[in-house]
């Protein structure tokens, strides 16, 4: 995990130098600032596959009633369930339990409106599967399923809300011991996500 | 150790605690309000159930901390609210009870429920008592007691 984790990162890193090389040799001429290709693009979605599909993100982005927990994803404990809203049922909300910042001594975690993804933004199947790198880009990247965002919006998204902000400070287990990071930090995810959005959110095409 | 000011059942209150206590104890040690129940200590269970800013919350897992200046309910102050009322007469017309260590959080619960749904079906009462656990199975005569409530309130 750790290895992969260092790889994966590094890959972020490669392409972000290589498209800011591309930037600055552009700013030399006269000419317009080169995007990163296409190429470039779905490497970098890649990377972000890679995060978005991590138990910390994808745990709550289920097709099914429930949310997941842990690394093996298994159904969230205590009968918790969606709700209309994603955030449960009245007497066993979300915030019945996951407060606006973790819990490390009982080992809660929480986070500012923590709740589950629309169905709409469904990373999984209805058997729990992950959904490939095609079918999850082309959700996300779908304006009627992800609330209306465009490029810059998935941008901002991935930079600013607290939820995602969460995935990369997940607190303590109950046993005290550290949750889980996904293959990237946070600013690599972010730098992955610019170098994906401005190539023009490419998706592979092969299911 | 810092001290915390909360508001419980309408009344401000003060504790010196470490920040990471469970509101259980603040409530049970520091505030001597024994009503609300420690059952698991690990949220599965139910019974340490009370509201926050009218939010059915486990007392167990959530740090007084975490708090900040939201009203908490217990099922001391409980039945000074009409819903609340209306439970706790339905509780004991219904004969619920068994041995009763569960009930507060059962209680709490079922209020936080009739408060958003007045005429919760089977599967409502279901989804949101899921997480409420009776040891001795009441949960015939609980079902029964919140339609009675949810009648009583209409």
């Amino acid at each position: 995990m750790e290895y992969a984790s260092t790889i994966r990162g590094s890959s972020a890193v490669l392409i972000l130098i290589a498209w800011s090389g591309t930037l600055s040799l552009a700013q030399n001429t006269p000419q317009k600032a080169a995007l990163p290709t296409r190429e470039a693009g779905l490497a970098a979605w890649q990377q972000v596959y890679s995060v978005l599909t991590y138990p910390r993100c994808i745990n709550c982005h289920t097709a099914t009633n429930h949310p997941e927990q842990g690394d093996d994803r298994h159904p969230h404990l205590f009968n918790v369930v969606r709700g209309p809203g994603g955030k449960g049922v009245p007497g066993l909300n979300c915030a019945t339990c996951h407060q606006s910042a973790n819990a490390d001594s009982p080992g809660v975690p929480g986070g500012y409106n923590w709740h589950l993804a629309p169905l709409s933004m469904k990373w999984q199947d209805t058997n729990d599967n992950i959904l490939s790198s095609p079918e999850v880009c082309r959700s996300l990247t779908d304006r009627s399923k992800n609330g209306g965002l465009d490029g810059p919006g998935i941008l901002r998204h991935h930079e600013q809300e607290p939820l995602v902000l969460w995935a990369f400070q997940p607190g303590q287990r109950r046993d005290g011991t550290e949750r889980s990071l996904p293959p990237l930090t946070h600013e690599q995810f972010v730098a992955a996500t610019r170098i994906w959005v401005a190539a023009g959110t490419p998706c592979p095409q092969n299911y | 150790m810092q001290t915390y000011k909360l508001t419980v059942n309408g009344q401000p209150k003060e504790v010196t605690v470490d920040p990471s206590t469970p509101l259980l104890w603040v409530l049970r040690e520091d505030l001597k309000m024994t009503g609300t129940k420690y059952g698991c200590g690990i949220s599965a269970c139910g019974a340490c159930t009370v509201h926050v800013a009218g939010v059915a919350t486990r007392s167990c897992v959530v740090p007084v901390s975490l708090i900040g200046d939201r009203p908490i309910v217990t099922i001391e102050g409980i039945g000074q609210d009409r819903v609340g009322r209306a439970v706790q007469d339905a509780w004991v017309a219904e004969d619920v009870v068994q041995c009763g260590y569960c009930q507060s959080g059962q209680i709490m619960s079922a209020v936080a429920l009739l408060e958003r749904q007045r005429t919760p079906t089977d599967a409502d009462i279901e989804e949101s008592m899921g997480g409420n656990i009776c040891r001795c199975g009441t949960y015939v005569r609980i079902r029964k007691a919140i339609k009675a409530a949810a009648e009583q309130l209409a």
